[in-house]
């Protein structure tokens, strides 16, 4: 196992708004098939790493490959060369996202939601995309709801709804930005199940959450953030039951 | 007959005696006597002359005149939407200088009164004796024509009434842009789609709902006020009108005859607006009780059965 290069390499990734840094030069490495979630408190810079990953956010410093393959950019005699947005579009398709805030397109139904990208992004024939759609909200759990609008949905349907859209681009690896952030608290529950479906069928995920039970339970490793900077990483076990940081140990205090 | 049959009733047989509304009464009595008397008037008042309104509700002139209306807005409506669409996206530009250019634009034309601007392009011949394109600045002419031959009354009204408009919906156009989410479109770049489709299938259909009211008030608005190319004698609906009553004094049958011709397309262009509203409504109504888009009271007001 690890002799095999990691699905994701982040090296010294820093970013900043204004002259605000906010990631102080991050690595972080995920291996195809692991689960890494990723911890800490409101502004230390979770959610601006992952939004990194996929270029939502340009860094200001430092290199993102996925698969090996460096996004955002093209690396030619010693400068970086900007992408065409088609590239990074490609690039894009094959990493998926799932919000806080779920962000479905509220004006198509559940399967127009879900098909929308396959059908444009990879071309995909109507009949194709809305088969896999339908496969997948099933295993979500979406099946009666295909044809709801978002709007009519509880907000744990439509994190699963978002969830399905992700995975029907048939990415190499999830992405998940404090997914059960914004539901209540009786529908965290689904969506993690969901979660814990899609890693024991072995999906590469990074998640942002506040779920440390399941981050015990389901990730292979646990990144523990504070200040723009990972200052605690390892096995679940490790970080959150036996944490070494003075500030993972004052973090954790008060979420458990 | 027992008392309960005639109050209103609760569920459990409680009796409920309406609170009292005196001023109801005061308002409903005005209303009548207002709306009476204007009936009145338009029943007995001779001057009215409805057997001449019936005479010229269908004279050619005034059917001309009404389809010469009808394709200045439609057309200066299209152009302006194309043009508005372009300042709209202009002004969310990353460059100054493009946002400016659409910012300068706006102001020029929203600026001053379009009576004056439609004068100006009827009269651009003296400013611009000739025009044409090619290469600027001293470089070979491609083509060009005499300005007097191009400037007709109705490429000027065309002119004067498109570029004017195109300065609104812009401004309306991207406020109905930026009201939508930016979780949207970071949601479609997530899922690799291209600036194109993320603003066709993604952002504008969202923005349409903000758009649809206030630019549907615009063609309103247009509809009427096109009627300011009377000054360059242009025979649209009203100056059709003039036409005839300058030579037969019969001025109030024949501007009733153009008031009622308004009336009909404005009520066929707001039913319009009701069937585009209900539609970019879909995914935005509540399940109980379809009330259509929220989308401001007045359009509310416009709905049919509220």
């Amino acid at each position: 196992m690890a002799a095999t290069q990691p699905l994701v390499q982040l090296r010294g990734i820093r970013k900043r708004f204004g002259s605000h840094e906010v990631l102080h030069g991050v690595d972080l490495d995920v291996h195809a098939g692991e689960v890494l979630c990723l911890i800490g408190a409101s502004g230390s810079g979770k959610s601006t790493l992952l939004r990194c990953i996929n270029h939502l956010e340009r860094p200001n410093a430092g290199r993102v490959l996925v698969g090996g393959e460096l996004i955002g950019y093209a690396e030619r005699d010693g400068r970086l060369h900007e992408l065409p947005e088609r590239r990074i579009r490609a690039q894009r398709a094959g990493i998926g996202m799932v919000f806080q805030h779920f962000n479905l397109f509220p004006h198509m139904t559940v399967l127009e939601n879900v098909i929308e990208a396959p059908m444009r992004v990879r071309g995909y024939s109507r009949s194709t995309a809305v088969a896999t759609a339908l496969d997948l909200l099933g295993r979500v759990g979406m099946a009666a709801k295909v044809d709801a609008y978002p709007r009519h949905l509880s907000g744990g349907q439509q994190q699963r709804a978002a969830i399905a859209r992700g995975l029907a681009m048939r990415p190499q690896l999830m992405l998940f930005d404090e997914p059960t952030s914004a539901l209540d608290p009786e529908l965290v529950g689904e969506v993690l199940d969901v979660m814990r479906d899609l890693a024991a069928q072995g999906m590469t995920m990074i998640v942002v959450t506040h779920e440390m039970g399941f981050a015990r339970e389901v990730a292979s490793q646990v990144a523990f953030m504070t200040d723009g900077r990972i200052v605690e990483q390892g096995t679940p076990g490790a970080v959150l039951g036996n944490p070494t940081h003075e500030r993972t140990r004052s973090f954790l205090s008060k979420v458990l | 007959m027992t008392a309960t049959s005639v109050r209103p009733v609760r569920d459990d047989g409680d009796v409920v005696v309406p609170r009292r509304r005196p001023w109801r009464w005061v308002g409903s009595v005005a209303a009548a006597l207002v709306v009476g008397s204007v009936a009145v008037s338009f029943l007995t008042n001779p001057n009215y002359r409805w057997d001449v309104v019936a005479g010229y509700l269908f004279d050619p002139r005034i059917l001309d005149g009404l389809f010469t209306t009808l394709r200045l807005t439609v057309v200066s409506m299209l152009i302006a939407a194309a043009l508005g669409l372009l300042l709209a996206v202009m002004r969310l530009s990353d460059s100054r200088l493009i946002r400016g250019a659409a910012g300068v634009y706006v102001w020029l034309f929203r600026g001053t009164p379009v009576l004056v601007q439609l004068i100006l392009w009827y009269n651009l011949a003296i400013l611009v004796p000739t025009v044409g394109f090619g290469i600027p600045f001293g470089g070979p002419t491609l083509w060009s024509a005499d300005t007097n031959a191009l400037i007709t009354p109705w490429t000027a009204a065309i002119l004067g009434l498109a570029l004017n408009e195109a300065a609104y919906l812009g401004e309306i156009i991207r406020s109905g842009i930026i009201s939508v989410d930016r979780g949207q479109s970071e949601a479609a770049n997530a899922l690799g789609l291209g600036r194109v489709d993320t603003f066709r299938r993604i952002v504008l259909p969202q923005a349409l709902r903000v758009i649809v009211p206030p630019a549907s008030n615009e063609a309103i608005g247009l509809l009427k006020y096109s009627s300011v190319v009377s000054v360059i004698a242009l025979p649209d609906l009203l100056y059709s009108g003039q036409l005839i009553y300058a030579r037969t004094y019969e001025t109030i049958p024949v501007l009733i005859v153009v008031c009622i011709w308004y009336l009909v397309i404005v009520s066929l262009l707001t039913a319009l607006e009701s069937r585009l509203e209900r539609r970019l409504g879909a995914g935005f109504r509540s399940t109980v009780g379809d009330e259509g888009p929220r989308n401001g009271r007045w359009a509310r007001w416009l709905r049919p059965n509220r």
